[in-house]
């Protein structure tokens, strides 16, 4: 190490012109949180893709059902199990519907309720689970009882049990996922807002002066956010395959209705001789699935302001 | 009108912890505070110095006793009068990485007091008056618009005293309000607050578990053990001439910076363990490591009582003189 001497001639530095002023000048422009959200979003291509590939099968299962010529009921019996061509994009069912048609109107039912199956939930969670954690005590004690109990069992027995009440069909599935699905967002919530509401800065918010409402909504809620979000992105694809599942077995959406479950139990009994009817099915709900699991990725990391570059 | 700005007298706050357990945190701790001073309250850990605070700013609802703060009794304010309160009372916290809320920025977090009473009647007048503050505590304009994070402690501990700084309080407690952070920012933050002291005239409680730094700052020092508060004097009466067993015990053990002083000096450690503070027997608390306990101090508890001087000890021997 020792003959390794560097040489530093002093006419190799140059003085950095700098006065108490600019030294501690910040020069990074200050963004709100979301826009520093969004910014670091941005940046990240994976979710990117994820969240463009999202945005083409939305716009397609709006748009393609509507220019279409062909509707998704109907049929016609003279041009069965048809190969894709260019008039029938991905071919025809046993019923001779086009099956183009079918799968995009089966994404808008599929997307409706992965996204309205997840989001309703999560918001029944946070307001339950904000409540049993912010007054804690006796309301807190019976809440989390009672998901104790209620989650003992399996929810797929819920599921079935409640489309045999109020029937079948997407609207019947978001009340089922609803009422199954709150349990777990509000126990984290409720966890997350136990542990906040002691944290120092709560605290100093109280000793200011702030009531229980700006406290729940100035610092204990924007506080979840992040972690809320998150799951619920992340619940998009669970209720897209949750549906797709019961509609495979038959319980959730009822023929003549396409959904991409539906389509793929369809199309399992003809896989043998035309596997295209079971494999453009199940590769969007894949697609899919993968897009919202890549986007609440990104979206995690984006909201988490320590990991902020 | 009480010339001393705050009374605490008999404060009490329990803990439930289990079954017929109550954990004593605060146990008939009084002591004044005058406008302008600077109260210093000592002890080690876990023997209710934070308790005191939280309860005095009403964080906690006390078991017993009052807090007088002007004369009113703090937790007999209906919440109209307990949100005037919270104007002249502010605390500064302990944990500087958890004091300030990580989703709001600092200019947020340091107005969030002129938001709740309605301060500034203009969005101008607003965001000059967190300019000020920022500057008041050492930091600039510029930092108003970061986050919490971008800072390091003890900057974000000058946000926290800006933030409790921005109602114009009369009385800050401050919560071990140094203890986060390292030695040469504490001198910063302790000047600061000296500093600050002298501009707004504002008055103190200084909790703290550095003698040093109590030693530095504060007029008068009471020493806490195990809830109850077991002497109180002048600092430097007290620091000078520690008159009950444990004082005398901290103060030796408290480290010294000369090393060749530190080796050679002796060190009349306490031994034994702090006794629970669960379901105290009402004797002296500190008589199980007390090397001098007679059998009368594990019979009563003695009394804060002035032993001349205005030097106030609990201890059978200081007061009756073995």
């Amino acid at each position: 190490m020792s003959n390794m001497s560097v040489k530093l001639p002093a006419d190799a530095f140059r003085p950095v012109k700098q006065t108490s002023e600019t030294s501690e000048l910040i020069t990074r422009p200050s963004l709100t949180f979301w826009a520093d959200a969004r910014r670091r979003l941005m940046k990240n291509k994976v979710a990117m893709l994820g969240l463009i590939i999202i945005f083409i099968i939305t716009l397609m299962a709006i748009v393609v059902p509507v220019f279409s010529q062909y509707s998704y009921e109907q049929q016609n019996l003279s041009n069965t199990n048809a190969p894709p061509s260019t008039e029938h994009i991905f071919g025809t069912d046993s019923h001779g519907r086009d099956l183009w048609v079918r799968v995009w109107y089966g994404a808008r039912v599929s997307l409706a309720v992965g996204v309205f199956g997840s989001i309703i939930p999560s918001l029944i969670g946070i307001i339950i689970g904000g409540i049993s954690g912010y007054f804690g005590g006796k309301v807190d004690m019976i809440i989390m009882r009672f998901i104790d109990i209620v989650m003992c069992v399996p929810n797929m027995i819920y599921i079935i049990l409640i489309t045999l009440f109020i029937g079948t069909g997407p609207v019947a599935l978001i009340i089922a996922f609803a009422i199954t699905g709150w349990m777990g967002t509000a126990r984290s919530v409720r966890g997350m807002v136990l542990q906040l509401k002691e944290q120092e800065f709560v605290l100093a918010s109280r000793t200011l002066g702030a009531s229980s409402l700006s406290l729940i909504f100035e610092h204990l809620v924007p506080n979840t956010l992040g972690i809320v979000v998150v799951s619920m992105t992340l619940g998009v694809p669970a209720a897209i395959f949750q549906e797709a599942f019961l509609s495979f077995i038959g319980l959730g959406i009822k023929p003549p209705i396409p959904s991409w479950g539906q389509l793929a139990n369809t199309g399992i009994s003809v896989f043998r001789i035309y596997p295209s009817q079971l494999l453009i099915p199940a590769a969007l709900i894949s697609m899919t699935m993968l897009s919202f699991n890549l986007f609440g990725d990104g979206l995690r990391d984006a909201l988490d302001p320590k990991l902020r570059m | 009108m009480a010339k001393h700005l705050l009374e605490v007298k008999g404060l009490k706050k329990y803990f439930k912890v289990g079954r017929n357990q109550i954990l004593h945190a605060v146990d008939d701790v009084s002591f004044n505070i005058e406008q302008g001073k600077t109260l210093g309250l000592v002890g080690e850990s876990g023997c209710g110095k934070t308790t005191v605070g939280r309860t005095i700013i009403r964080l906690y609802d006390a078991d017993g006793g009052q807090v007088l703060f002007n004369g009113r009794d703090v937790h007999q304010l209906n919440r109209k009068e307990y949100k005037e309160f919270t104007r002249s009372m502010q605390m500064i916290f302990q944990d500087p990485y958890a004091s300030l809320d990580p989703r709001k920025t600092v200019g947020a977090i340091v107005g969030e007091g002129l938001k709740i009473h309605k301060l500034c009647e203009t969005r101008q007048e607003y965001t000059e008056r967190i300019y000020e503050l920022l500057e008041t505590v050492g930091l600039s304009r510029e930092h108003a618009s970061r986050f919490p994070h971008e800072f390091s402690g003890g900057q974000r501990q000058r946000v926290g005293i800006a933030r409790a700084l921005a109602v114009n309080p009369k009385f800050i407690v401050c919560d071990e309000a140094i203890s986060a952070l390292d030695v040469s920012i504490q001198a910063q933050v302790i000047n600061l607050l000296v500093e600050l002291q002298e501009k707004l005239k504002l008055t103190y409680l200084f909790i703290a578990h550095d003698l040093n730094m109590v030693r530095h700052i504060s007029d008068d020092t009471a020493v806490m053990y195990l809830g109850k508060v077991v002497e109180k004097a002048e600092t430097s009466e007290l620091f000078e001439t520690p008159k009950h067993p444990y004082t005398i015990g901290l103060l030796a053990a408290a480290p010294e910076a000369d090393p060749d002083f530190e080796q050679s000096r002796a060190k009349t450690l306490m031994s034994g363990e702090v006794a629970s503070p669960i379901n105290p027997e009402p004797i002296c608390r500190f008589a199980g490591r007390c090397p001098y306990a007679r059998p009368k101090c594990k019979q009563n508890e003695p009394e804060l009582m002035d032993v001349g001087n205005n030097h106030y000890v609990a201890c059978y021997k200081v007061q009756e003189g073995w």
